[in-house]
């Protein structure tokens, strides 16, 4: 579908993990110097200039897989650790936080204004670092450059291309149930009530015209909601009031992270068997993540004393249960290299997820559908 | 005025994309085909009046013979002739046009698609069977591609492509009254909200453009010569199709309209949005004072769902059938 999709998936969902980690290093009370260093290191990789030019290069979407892989590798690209079970929360996170925000974004152009908080947010994050700060700059500036010209249609086609993503997906996050913004069966509450969309008029006025177009009669009909006018627009520029509050931090010390998983296996495994991928070639998606990844450049751990390992569960206890009882049809599949046909391909992508498999403490993930990665991208 | 009958569960859950949601009444096996998309599949239904049969299908996108490929379908509707009714699917690829049922796919027709993506799109949106003989389906990049469809047989024929549209192509309607005296028997909106009136023949001949005010017109329907669109602002606005005369302008939708459907024999008109409600009206034409007349009837909210189809399932309005985003059933509602 819309083939301008991948930056905002990309830029959203790398916000929503900073949240997260942040929150998380203050929850662990890590010593602030490497906390700092660990969002400085994770910021200066999203916002790479290399990986930039090729995110936003016109392209499909990719696979839930591939994307995962993608952030698995940011997640470490700095002296933290994340052990499969929270990296898999991390993602539950990240994908239902966006979700709902594309989900409740009044118009499909406010989806920018969502992107441009999580913008604000991780600039906020580096002010203190000239460098970094000017890589972002750089991206905002890429961002209104592709979308602020583009007509409310084409944002639509994001919007569905976006949808099509998150389908089925409705994990709970207990920061949204108790909300409740989140019903228990994980679906999102849409309010019948509050401000219109900008540039459109609250429902329950007919008006009829005559052929010469004067107004004949006016007639007010119940809309079944309780709406009100719409708010001022927020601002796409590099600076301003954004509006809307989809997209701020909605975490802090005393908001914990948490995800159920009982309760979504019931709702999940009817959908998970079809493809949704938008484009399961496996031979094109590996050579595009090759491209991609080429532009992640992994920090290596100069002094492994430094490393550390951040938990997103209470306890060591319940991260490892989480693990063991995560249901099957929502493991994420992360993507190992092993054998393909393409060899060129392979070799580049073997010699950046080298790096990553070296100095991580991932175990490959349980998928019944074997080690050969053209193999697990047929299963997509 | 309605209430709620049992749903039907589909395999799938329907995806966010306009119009999604085609029925096809069989009378004489009392029957009625429903067809929902979910990404790269149409989930097809068979459901049987007296509700006892269900029977499903799935149809995926795809060039036949070529085993691994595969796009994402934007639409998926029956085109009724008067010799034979088909099933047309677009998608990224191309248009794939099946038996009713679903069982042979009869036509394939393949999109100019580039090798590399670029930044415009490139998709099959737009499907309507016009008098007689043709199906018309719009392209991303404005084109309306007309077929010509023999009474039967697989000879279905490109015969003309219509470039008057600047941006992509959303929906498309017949004149679905029946009467043969109206003039203007097709209308093609657009991502811009122009649209087109259109009167079908050998070459296509333009009636008339209505020009958009820079919203998407996502639905779009025909009856006795007068166009009902739908916008993305929420707003429903009836034109004489032939003059472009704004009859009515209704403030309908606190949000996106994704579709319309109007019942011919009675004037019943129904609107499905984002905004979770399905509301009904009346239209009421009186052809001495050429004025259109809208009365609101009922509404109906499908809780936390952003609707994405909604369709009358008979030429009276009795009964309506509703899709949402993530839902995986097409929920009935039936006169009381």
């Amino acid at each position: 579908m819309s083939s301008r999709t991948l930056p905002l998936l990309f830029i959203n969902l790398g916000g929503e993990m900073l949240y997260i980690l942040d929150q998380r290093l203050r929850a662990q009370n890590i010593p602030a110097d490497k906390a700092k260093k660990v969002m400085n290191d994770i910021i200066t990789t999203m916002f790479n200039k290399k990986f930039l030019e090729e995110l936003f290069k016109p392209q499909e979407l990719y696979s839930k897989k591939a994307l995962r892989t993608v952030f698995d590798r940011l997640a470490h690209a700095s002296i933290m650790r994340l052990n499969q079970a929270s990296m898999d929360k991390l993602y539950d996170l990240m994908t239902m936080a966006f979700k709902y925000q594309v989900l409740l974004c009044p118009r499909p152009k406010d989806i920018l204004l969502v992107s441009f908080n999580h913008m604000d947010a991780i600039k906020d994050f580096v002010k203190d670092t000239p460098s970094i700060l000017s890589q972002v700059d750089e991206t905002y500036r890429q961002l209104i450059e592709m979308y602020t010209t583009l007509s409310s249609g084409e944002f639509q086609l994001i919007r569905q291309t976006l949808l099509i993503f998150f389908q089925d997906m409705h994990i709970r996050v207990s920061i949204f149930l108790k909300d409740k913004v989140q019903n228990s069966n994980g679906r999102f509450v849409l309010p019948t009530s509050g401000p219109v969309p900008h540039g459109t008029q609250v429902p329950g006025l007919i008006r009829m015209f005559s052929c010469t177009g004067e107004e004949l009669t006016r007639q007010q009909f119940n809309n079944g909601g309780n709406y009100n006018a719409a708010l001022r627009e927020g601002s796409f520029e590099i600076f301003g009031d954004r509006v809307t509050k989809l997209g701020t931090n909605m975490y802090s010390v005393s908001r914990p992270v948490e995800t159920h998983m009982s309760g979504t296996s019931k709702n999940s495994a009817q959908h998970t068997k079809v493809n949704t991928a938008p484009n399961p070639l496996a031979k094109e998606e590996l050579n595009l993540l090759a491209r991609l990844m080429g532009g992640l450049e992994v920090q290596k751990p100069g002094n492994t004393d430094s490393g550390f390992r951040v938990n997103l569960f209470a306890t060591d206890e319940e991260e490892e249960e989480a693990l063991i009882s995560r249901p099957d049809e929502l493991s994420y599949g992360v993507i190992n290299i092993q054998a393909t046909k393409d060899q060129q391909a392979n070799a580049e992508l073997a010699k950046i997820m080298g790096e990553f498999t070296e100095s991580g403490d991932q175990s490959p993930s349980a998928s019944s559908k074997g080690d050969d990665l053209l193999a697990m991208m047929d299963g997509l | 005025m309605y209430h709620k009958e049992k749903s039907i569960q589909i395999k799938n859950s329907a995806s966010a994309l306009y119009n999604n949601l085609s029925v096809l009444r069989i009378a004489p096996r009392r029957l009625t085909y429903f067809t929902v998309v979910h990404a790269n599949v149409v989930n097809m239904v068979s459901a049987s009046w007296d509700g006892l049969n269900y029977s499903h299908r799935q149809l995926q996108s795809k060039e036949p013979n070529v085993a691994t490929s595969t796009s994402l379908i934007m639409q998926a509707a029956f085109c009724v002739l008067p010799s034979r009714d088909l099933l047309v699917v677009t998608s990224q690829k191309g248009i794939q046009m099946y038996e009713s049922d679903g069982s042979i796919m009869v036509y394939w027709h393949a999109l100019d698609t580039p090798e590399t993506p670029t930044e415009q799109a490139v998709f099959a949106r737009g499907i309507s069977a016009v008098w007689e003989n043709y199906i018309c389906v719009g392209v991303s990049s404005g084109a309306i591609l007309v077929f010509d469809v023999p009474s039967k047989g697989s000879n279905i024929t490109l015969s003309e492509v219509l470039e008057e549209h600047k941006e992509s192509i959303t929906d498309m309607a017949s004149e679905c009254s029946g009467s043969q005296e109206c003039i203007a028997n097709l209308v093609t909106a657009d991502d811009e909200g122009s649209l087109c009136v259109w009167k079908s023949g050998e070459e296509f001949q333009l009636l008339n453009k209505i020009p958009g005010f820079d919203m998407s017109c996502s639905s779009v329907k025909l009856w006795k010569g007068t166009v009902v669109a739908g916008y993305g602002t929420g707003q429903i606005r009836l034109y004489e199709a032939v003059t472009g005369i704004l009859h009515a302008e209704v403030n309908a939708h606190a949000r996106w309209i994704y579709s319309l459907d109007i019942a011919p024999f009675s004037g019943l008109l129904l609107s499905a949005a984002e905004d979770s409600l399905v509301r009904v009206w009346h239209l009421t034409m009186t052809p001495e004072t050429n004025s259109v007349e809208v009365a609101h009837l009922h509404n109906e909210c499908v809780t936390d769902t952003q609707i994405c189809g909604a369709k009358f399932c008979d030429g009276d309005g009795y009964a309506f059938a509703v899709t949402g985003y993530d839902l995986s059933e097409i929920i009935r509602y039936v006169q009381s």
